[in-house]
């Protein structure tokens, strides 16, 4: 998400880095941060405070006599986009918060959550998704489906609790008002006895209708829910300030969630939200199953909007994947050059276990370019081809890929569904790669990320290349790229020769 | 119809709490300066219409007027006219405000298709549902095809309103192939002899790839049994939209070929400057506007009209 802020960014700040800093670069540096904030729906007025902000520290002679004045420009963008996400740039270590504590649930009696926004922002479907995280967490909830105006929507909510296993309260439309349905509804949930959350679904609206305001506002008082969280599409423009407002004078907000940032939106009037009514974000919703849901980091996100992605993030999923000891032996054994198709095979499938892989790489710096390539190629799907290729092999041919001849080739092609040229390039592919890793499971952890970074550098130099291209290929089999190489050096050497026999 | 005093009637709200005009900024007899021009650019960077409609405008203002005496009728003047032109394009996209159906491109010798998509929550079901009965309204017969097939009781939703309407109604299995109801949706039409076939289809963020191709999808198997079809591709955008709607018009262009667009959800405090935006990069003009949640809040785009209601 948020990738429009970051290549933006990225853009004004590779300005500043260039040549040397004076006042009036770092100027024409920030202008271009505010437009690209601002092109990112970003508040303008947190847009020009913002950069105002950065300027004034920007300035300061201490910057300009520093060693690495880009650099610190850099350190001062992401700590006051920190700040702006409502985070803290000093926070060295993120300690995970449950689901429960982000929702502010008490730890004995009942919370009564209600949920607010504008229509369309995803409310019902944010219920359902907070539902399913609270239950999984063993607490259990209870839906009131309050939104009689929107038709079909007591049977959206009735469908998702009975997809997660979660009891909706309901009346009928015709012969209640939202106040009492919350209201029944919070009796209702209290008679259960183990009911711990209720969740308020609230009709949408548009916040300047004053008789829907005030119809939450008695929602309000009747039912003294004990947290107002806001539901907003990441995709606002600069209205979403307005009606964070509105709401927050109605209400009180105690959170916000951000919804729909999977797409390719740039989420920045979002980001304004905290800074002009100071509620924090507290979740972001990624999709449109009941999965979809993630806790908010300001500072993973701040670093993300600079290019410098979600390590952080990335280290957690892995360490709860993947299996250490599996992980050691695959490691010794890449040192020791005896890594074969089928340890890949392993790796594979536990890199598999994070997510789509486009996904991961946006996580990796310097690689969230390379997963924007091309969005018409499923890597998951190519990795699922490759997966089907190694199955197909017999154990001793993994271990022994020299082994592999043209009958053998032929029959595993046959196996998995591809053709012979497609198990010729993963071949050669695996033997290359297995150089590479001998070299980088020799180096200390920072070089290892660094020879990372290259070889995506390598890989977006010739962004065509590798797996991508096979569909394309001639039927004689992949043009071998490291021949090729050679011929056109050994050619360029000969004409150089002859230019000099000719002088 | 109100939808003008509608649509201003919620703006009014909003006039009185803002109280913007360009009257306070740009002063009668004052020098128009380069802070002026700054602040007058926020005003319509706060539109949504994008940092770059909005920098053509305010060049426009300073090679005209910077640091002569302010003319308040000129400027204005100057103002609309931009901001015509970049709503317009080359006029083709002016309707007659007295025929609501003028905007659609109705076959006169046999039956329409329209279909219909935008992301989430945008209020596609709804404008749907508003576009039915004005076509209705307007003595066509309409037939409903509830391809959002996804969402759960999306389909619901659109058989309430049919049954509101009194439409027909073709729908499907939860999860079923969207084409499959359209399919059958076409032929109903043909079966039925009713005027226009109206394509409902789910809400998809336009990063979704297979969600695309999907769409992409309906609309072939459409143009196979009718003729031409879809005849009308509306694209639905929230006025709440950011620079985003950029973004979801170009992917939707590319998939679902879209003809015009229907601007949902004018009523709030949101202009929806993005058609600006859009209209300035794309060739795709507001075809609707969606001014409420009444089923009659519904009307014709007009660009007078919509450029008053930015209040810059």
């Amino acid at each position: 998400m948020f990738e429009g802020i970051t290549t933006g960014l990225r853009g004004a700040l590779s300005f500043i880095d260039r040549g040397r800093l004076t006042e009036a670069n770092i100027r024409e540096g920030m202008k271009q941060v505010r437009e690209a904030l601002l092109e990112a729906d970003v508040n303008y007025d947190v847009a020009k405070d913002f950069t105002a902000r950065v300027s004034e520290q920007a300035v300061g002679e201490r910057v300009l006599k520093s060693l690495r004045p880009s650099e610190q420009i850099i350190g001062i963008v992401y700590r006051e986009l920190v700040s702006l996400l409502g985070g803290d740039p000093d926070a060295r270590e993120f300690t995970p918060e449950s689901t429960a504590s982000l929702l502010g649930i008490k730890r004995d009696g009942m919370t009564v959550l209600m949920m607010c926004g504008l229509q369309g922002s995803g409310k019902t479907t944010t219920c359902g998704k907070l539902a399913r995280l609270l239950q999984r967490d063993g607490v259990r909830t209870m839906l009131v489906a309050a939104d009689l105006q929107r038709p079909a929507a007591i049977e959206q909510l009735k469908t998702l609790g009975g997809q997660i296993g979660v009891p909706v309260y309901t009346e009928d439309p015709a012969a209640s008002t939202p106040v009492q349905v919350c209201q029944n509804g919070v009796k209702a949930a209290k008679k259960a006895g183990d009911v711990r959350v209720v969740i308020l679904d609230t009709a949408g609206r548009l916040a300047i209708d004053e008789q829907l305001m005030r119809e939450l506002r008695q929602i309000d008082n009747k039912c003294a829910p004990d947290q107002a969280v806001l539901v907003t599409d990441a995709m606002t423009g600069q209205d979403a300030v307005n009606s964070a407002k509105a709401f927050n004078e109605a209400l009180e907000l105690d959170g916000v969630i951000l919804t729909k940032i999977d797409g390719d939106t740039r989420g920045g009037a979002a980001l304004s939200i905290k800074a002009v009514t100071g509620v924090p974000l507290k979740f972001v919703g990624t999709g449109e199953t009941l999965e979809g849901i993630e806790p908010f980091h300001p500072d993973r996100m701040a670093s993300r909007i600079l290019g410098g992605g979600d390590i952080a993030t990335l280290l957690e999923k892995a360490q709860r994947e993947f299996d250490a000891d599996e992980m050691e032996d695959a490691q010794r054994k890449m040192a020791e050059g005896r890594f074969t198709l089928d340890d890949f095979r392993k790796q594979m499938q536990m890199i598999n276990r994070l997510g789509p892989l486009r996904n991961v790489m946006k996580m990796i710096p310097g690689m969230g370019a390379m997963a924007e390539l091309d969005p018409g190629i499923d890597m998951d799907k190519e990795v699922h081809r490759i997966g089907a290729m190694i199955d197909s092999m017999t154990l001793d041919e993994r271990r022994n890929p020299d082994r592999i001849d043209r009958s053998r080739r032929n029959r595993i092609a046959a196996g998995s569904g591809t053709n012979p040229a497609d198990i010729n390039k993963l071949l050669k592919d695996f033997s290359v790669m297995g150089g590479m890793m001998q070299g980088v499971s020799q180096m200390g952890m920072k070089d290892r990320l660094k020879a990372v970074q290259q070889m995506a550098g390598q890989a977006m130099s010739n962004p065509s290349g590798r797996m991508m291209q096979q569909k394309q290929r001639s039927k004689r089999g992949p043009l071998d790229e490291l021949k090729a190489r050679e011929k056109e050096k050994r050619k360029k050497k000969e004409a150089k020769k002859q230019r000099k026999k000719n002088r | 119809m109100g939808f003008f005093d509608q649509f201003r009637q919620g703006l009014e709200k909003t006039r009185k709490v803002l109280n913007t005009d360009v009257r306070d900024l740009f002063k009668a007899g004052e020098i128009l300066d380069e802070t002026q021009l700054e602040a007058f650019e926020g005003r319509l960077v706060r539109t949504d219409m994008g940092v770059a409609a909005a920098g053509e405008i305010v060049a426009e203002l300073r090679k005209n007027f910077e640091g002569r005496t302010v003319k308040l009728d000129e400027v204005s003047e100057t103002i609309n006219r931009k901001l015509r032109d970049l709503l317009e394009g080359d006029g083709s996209s002016r309707y007659d405000a007295e025929d609501p159906l003028s905007p659609l491109r109705l076959r006169a010798d046999g039956p329409t298709v329209i279909l219909v998509s935008g992301v989430n929550g945008v209020g596609k079901t709804t404008s749907i549902a508003k576009l039915s009965k004005l076509l209705k309204d307007n003595g066509k017969r309409v037939v409903l095809a509830a391809g959002d097939t996804f969402r759960a009781a999306a389909v619901e939703q659109l058989t309430l309103w049919a049954g509101r309407l009194g439409c027909e109604i073709v729908r499907g299995e939860p999860g079923a192939d969207p084409a499959s109801v359209a399919h059958r949706g076409a032929e109903r039409l043909i079966d039925s002899g009713a005027d226009v076939l109206i394509v409902d289809t789910a809400g998809r963020l336009q990063t979704q790839k297979n969600l695309m191709d999907q769409l992409d999808k309906v609309r072939r198997v459409l143009a196979k049994k009718v003729e031409g079809a879809p005849h009308e591709s509306l694209l639905v955008i929230d006025a709440t939209t950011g620079q985003n709607g950029l973004s979801q018009t170009k992917s939707f262009s590319e998939a679902a070929g879209c003809t015009g667009i229907v601007l949902a959800k004018l009523d709030g405090t949101a202009k929806g400057g993005v058609v600006i935006a859009i209209r300035r990069q794309m060739a795709i003009p507001v075809k609707y506007v969606g001014v409420g949640e009444g089923i009659d809040d519904f009307a014709v785009f007009n660009t007078n009209e919509f450029v008053r209601a930015l209040e810059i």
